[in-house]
């Protein structure tokens, strides 16, 4: 189960894409409630968006951005059959890649 | 459709590929800008010898209260031609630094994203369009304070 969602809608002068990743975002600062202990900081650094295998946007974030972070970005140019592409990086090592092609 | 060897190479290319780049990002994040520190110390370091313009040309869709801190939905858009970065920053987040998007031309100026509030400040959008710098600012009352979400 990919921990990326994306949606697309082709409207009259752009293409709306939109983006839900599941992630815990922790701050490092959060304590576990049962054994008050911290919970240790894990979050994404870094987020990649491309269109047809084209770089459109990186985004460097720290944690300040919530739990099950959402972004939405709007193309010029996108035809029905576009391949966009999101992909993420974490600070432990872990990542993800998920394709959508554009209706 | 057959599949071929030639297919399958190609495939493992793009994928191995896909696999890789990421990795390379992994050294382009800076963990400096994302330091636990002052609003202003911040922007010291993230835009050393700059002048940074206000301007009215960068519109914020923020709320004015926002209930929960966990969750702050913001959208920027802006009529400045050719942006190819955008910032954003809250004053009193132990790390003012939120996020920094690169544009690519292809893209509109337009970005939506949620992002976490500690306290009722001021949140700081600043875009870069070629060697100039603009800024624009919004106060977002905070009721419960969001970094612990």
């Amino acid at each position: 189960m990919s921990t990326i969602k994306i949606r697309s809608k082709r409207l009259k002068d752009f293409t709306l894409v939109r983006t839900l990743i599941a992630h815990p975002m922790e701050t490092g600062k959060n304590k576990n409630e049962e054994t008050g202990e911290l919970i240790p900081a894990h979050f994404i650094q870094t987020l990649i968006f491309k269109h047809n295998n084209e770089v459109m946007s990186e985004c460097f974030m720290g944690f300040g951005i919530s739990k099950n972070p959402f972004f939405s970005f709007r193309l010029k140019a996108a035809k029905a059959g576009d391949v966009v592409s999101i992909s993420w990086l974490d600070n432990l090592g872990n990542s993800d890649i998920k394709e959508h092609i554009i209706r | 459709m057959r599949f071929t060897r030639r297919d399958f190479i190609q495939k493992f290319v793009v994928f191995a590929g896909s696999l890789a780049l990421p990795k390379l990002s992994l050294a382009n994040w800076f963990a400096d800008d994302f330091s636990h520190r002052s609003i202003n110390a911040t922007l010291a370091a993230l835009f050393p010898e700059q002048q940074i313009q206000s301007s009215r040309k960068i519109f914020l869709k923020l709320p004015r209260i926002a209930e929960n801190g966990s969750v702050v939905p913001i959208t920027i858009t802006s009529s400045i031609k050719y942006i190819d970065t955008v910032y954003i920053l809250s004053e009193k987040n132990p790390v003012p630094l939120i996020a920094k998007f690169s544009l690519a031309p292809n893209l509109d100026t337009f970005i939506g994203a949620r992002f976490k509030m500690q306290e009722t400040c001021n949140v700081i959008v600043v875009v870069k369009s070629g060697e100039q710098y603009y800024k624009t600012q919004q106060k977002v009352k905070v009721t419960l304070g969001g970094c612990g979400g």
